[in-house]
């Protein structure tokens, strides 16, 4: 299918010191102890690994040239899962939509969806947006449902979390962004957009105002981007530096902590992979309903971060 | 770590576009418009389930009014009847009572007269009978004019029963 190649590898070394894909990512501490393969886990990559199988090469493209940006298409560790996920959303939510739309009884997987759907419709859109904001119930959902199982696929055996990837939450961030802009002039007319970049303040001042707000606009999917990213990528780091005691104290007996840890952490990672796609949703609703409302003052009191 | 890869941005970019086209499509618009029906329907059965109750209420209401009513009416035509039939008892026993002195006066009359009738009957007989027995006592020595004075003296004398 997607791997023209593969390699077969043991999961866990025998040496510790065996630094198979050292710095390869930039993981790689060298020396005696090496987290290079544990980190695996977190740095996306061009393998992938597979219950059974090992290590899965995938398959390498050569990167395509814009001017002088040059874009490596050729899918990596996070670019599966994000499919994965992708295909996984899709599967869920026809199926959800056919059992929701054949019987009026709430039952079973409908249900489930519908829990969340009800709650993205009648907790973020309609708070933040108003009646006005159910038009873009589509886009919240799918970004709700999309990040969700992306950060649930990283707590499962064998998986990656996509959204610990920068440029994942990067490319999340930009549509918000897009979106942000589209409902505020779509709501406003562009005229009206224009004028409130200028703060309403006096036209000496422009010169000023102009670049806070234009800089304003950015900065709040930037933290989009940045909030979604570390607390993804955070709670994986804790996890292989826990696991990674073990390894460095090179006992069985000391396992016994980081274990209750881990397990406390992933734990906490299952909460934080819900709380975050519901924070990355709501802040994007809200942003939109500011830029929609718009009441000038609303824009600085509403962006505090999480 | 933070160094981003412009390929994965291209993806993710692709992958949701993809993703809200085809959900927009096939789930997300299905789902909020079974939502929004179901709960229009819900709205409507409430709205309906509401509208029989209180209709349910009036009809009991106006069922206990008339059941209140008929009893009162019954309890009316019941007293009525009973005060009708005493006073038709009444004036029944009344005509009957005076019906009945009548009778008995009347017979009290009748009896009257024909006792009157027997006795000047009897008087006249009895004269007769004597002025017979007299004469056939006597022979023939007073004449019948005589003799009829002498009796009818003698019974005005008589007691009158």
């Amino acid at each position: 299918m997607l791997f023209h190649s593969s390699t077969i590898q043991h999961a866990a070394s025998d040496t510790l010191n065996a630094a198979v894909h050292a710095g390869e990512h930039g993981g790689g501490e060298g020396g005696k102890v090496n987290f290079g393969e544990l980190l695996h886990h977190v740095y996306d990559s061009r393998e992938i690994e597979l219950p059974f199988i090992g290590h899965v090469h995938l398959p390498h493209f050569e990167p395509l040239h814009f001017g002088g940006l040059a874009i490596d298409l050729s899918p990596t560790k996070h670019v599966v899962f994000l499919w994965l996920a992708a295909l996984m959303v899709i599967i869920l939510a026809i199926t959800a939509a056919r059992k929701i739309s054949k019987s009026r009884v709430p039952h079973g997987i409908g249900n489930l969806v519908e829990a969340f759907v009800l709650f993205v419709r009648d907790e973020i859109c309609i708070p933040n947006m108003g009646a006005a904001g159910v038009r873009y119930m589509p886009y919240l959902l799918t970004t709700f449902f999309f990040i969700l199982f992306m950060n649930l696929s990283g707590l499962v055996p064998y998986g990656a979390t996509a959204t610990s990837n920068v440029s994942v939450t990067g490319g999340l961030a930009l549509i918000a962004f897009i979106m942000i802009q589209a409902s505020a002039m779509r709501a406003q007319g562009f005229g009206r957009y224009l004028k409130h970049l200028t703060g309403g303040v006096h036209w000496s001042l422009w010169p000023i105002m102009v670049p806070i707000e234009v800089l304003g606009l950015f900065t709040k999917p930037f933290a989009l981007m940045v909030r979604l990213f570390a607390n993804m990528i955070g709670g994986h780091i804790v996890i292989v530096s826990l696991i990674g005691l073990i390894f460095i104290f090179k006992s069985y007996i000391v396992a016994a902590g980081p274990v209750v840890f881990v397990l406390g952490i992933s734990m906490l990672e299952l909460f934080v992979a819900f709380l975050q796609a519901y924070i990355f949703t709501m802040l994007t609703s809200l942003f939109m309903g500011l830029g929609m409302a718009h009441s000038h003052e609303g824009d600085e009191n509403g962006v505090s971060g999480h | 770590m933070l160094e981003p890869n412009p390929g994965l941005i291209v993806w993710t970019i692709i992958t949701f576009v993809l993703l809200v086209l085809i959900l927009r499509k096939f789930a997300w618009r299905p789902i909020l418009e079974s939502l929004h029906k179901r709960e229009e329907y819900v709205r409507t059965s409430i709205e309906r389930a509401e509208q029989a109750r209180q209709e349910a209420e009036r009809l009991l209401e106006e069922h206990r009014k008339q059941i209140a009513q008929a009893e009162h009416e019954g309890h009316r035509i019941l007293n009525e009847s009973r005060a009708l039939a005493e006073k038709l008892k009444q004036e029944i026993m009344d005509k009957a009572n005076q019906q009945s002195r009548r009778m008995v006066e009347q017979a009290k009359q009748e009896i009257d007269r024909d006792k009157e009738a027997a006795l000047v009957e009897l008087r006249g007989e009895v004269a007769s009978l004597a002025v017979q027995a007299a004469s056939k006592i006597l022979g023939e020595t007073l004449d019948e004019n005589k003799h009829r004075k002498i009796v009818d003296a003698y019974l005005k004398d008589l007691p009158k029963n």
